[in-house]
């Protein structure tokens, strides 16, 4: 068939993806699986521990509060890179499914942080 | 055993049989619909994280909301939801083990780890219902909505008490906290206490809340009541629908759908999105009940 063939007139390979590992890429795999979850669980203890201690200790609320976002974003990370297994994805597809999230959500919150103030007025003379 | 499987050139996406992404379409669109899906809860999230700084001391904290825990009598602020992302997180690692004994053709190691997703995602669903029907139901002391009226800050300026939720500072019922607006969304802010003709008054005025519902919530602004329910509510119908797509992928995997294809990638997939609730969760939980 004419079209089956490319640029070069070569017979195109069949479409492959990486779909099988051996028993030793395995082994690799699932002790990179299991450290993930000791990571994730480490983040979520000290997620709780500091959400029901901090008012004992002298850290300000915005210090806590940035540091449960700080931790929520990289637990956020290696939930996508590692499970989702983006990080061995083709670069291609990595910046496709990056940047028009990180984008949009940061426009977003642009968004929010810029023109929210005009829920005062709502306030003030809607209700 | 080769590294890849071949695929028919139906499933192939275009490229000359070469996608420039290396990934199938099936996965691609799983990717990209992700991506929409991820926008929509980055949406809802901001505009709870607005709201929430925007009524600073009238939102409710979420530790004096989500106190209960199963068997266990008194007091246990975020100790239940800290056992429901426990869970969840413990679910998406029995997926990407299911995964990687997909990777290496191993049906029985499949079936046990897509069945532990199973019961994960089923435990968390039975929780969450668990979490609204306390939410729901609310506490025996219950709280005052009040009326229309007016009350003096200490700074001298004069703010209205409509719809403001005043909360009992104990059982006795003396005394009523009522709280005021704080731009600054500082959570430490003080509370202007009711007592003697005021509570009189104002307990007449007003109207007694117990629990939460779509327009009243004892425990502070009903806005915190209808992000709760929209949010989690949200998350749950997406578990709920990664359950019954695990429980299909499941039932194949027990009838050798895949072994005879030969390759797993249905569990990749559907892998990928219960990862994304996962994710979710993580971000909901941080929002919702840390923050």
């Amino acid at each position: 068939m004419e079209h089956s063939h490319d640029a070069h007139g070569h017979a195109p390979e069949p479409y492959k993806y990486a779909a099988h590992h051996s028993e030793e890429e395995g082994k690799k795999t699932r002790r990179m699986i299991w450290n993930m979850f000791w990571v994730l669980l480490a983040i979520t203890t000290v997620e709780v521990t500091l959400g029901l201690v901090w008012k004992h200790l002298e850290i300000s609320w915005g210090v806590v509060k940035m540091t449960f976002i700080i931790l929520t974003v990289a637990k956020a990370y290696f939930i996508v890179a590692y499970y989702m297994h983006l990080k061995h994805e083709r670069k291609a597809l990595k910046n496709t499914i990056i940047i028009p999230f990180v984008l949009f959500a940061l426009y977003l919150l642009y968004h929010i942080f810029t023109e929210g103030i005009y829920s005062e007025y709502m306030d003030k003379y809607f209700f | 055993m080769s590294n890849t499987a071949t695929m028919d050139s139906k499933t192939a996406w275009g490229g000359n049989n070469e996608s420039p992404y290396g990934a199938s379409y099936g996965k691609l669109m799983m990717w990209f619909f992700l991506i929409s899906d991820a926008l929509s809860f980055t949406g809802f999230l901001s505009a709870y994280g607005f709201y929430r700084h925007y009524y600073g001391s009238l939102w409710p904290s979420a530790e004096n909301v989500f106190t209960h825990f199963p068997f266990m009598h008194g007091n246990h602020p975020l100790l239940y939801v800290a056992l429901m992302t426990f869970i969840l997180i413990m679910s998406s690692v029995t997926m990407v083990l299911a995964v990687e004994a997909g990777h290496r053709m191993d049906k029985k190691g499949v079936t046990i780890w897509l069945g532990w997703t199973l019961l994960g995602g089923a435990i968390f669903l039975g929780s969450q219902a668990w979490e609204w029907y306390h939410f729901i139901h609310g506490t025996e002391l219950g709280a005052i909505e009040l009326g229309r009226g007016t009350f003096a800050l200490p700074n001298g300026t004069v703010e209205h008490t409509y719809g403001v939720i005043a909360r009992w500072a104990d059982d006795s019922k003396q005394v009523l906290l009522l709280p005021w607006r704080e731009i600054a969304g500082d959570v430490t802010s003080p509370y202007i206490q009711l007592t003697g003709q005021a509570l009189t008054e104002a307990v007449a005025n007003g109207k007694e809340i117990y629990g939460a519902n779509l327009t009243h919530n004892e425990y502070g602004h009903p806005l915190f009541g209808d992000f709760f329910f929209f949010i989690t509510g949200f998350h749950g119908t997406h578990v709920f629908s990664g359950v019954v797509l695990n429980f299909i992928v499941f039932i194949n995997v027990i009838m050798g759908t895949y072994q005879k294809r030969g390759h797993y990638e249905m569990v990749e997939k559907v892998g990928l999105y219960w990862h994304f609730v996962d994710l979710v969760w993580v971000f909901v939980f941080t929002f919702f009940y840390l923050v």
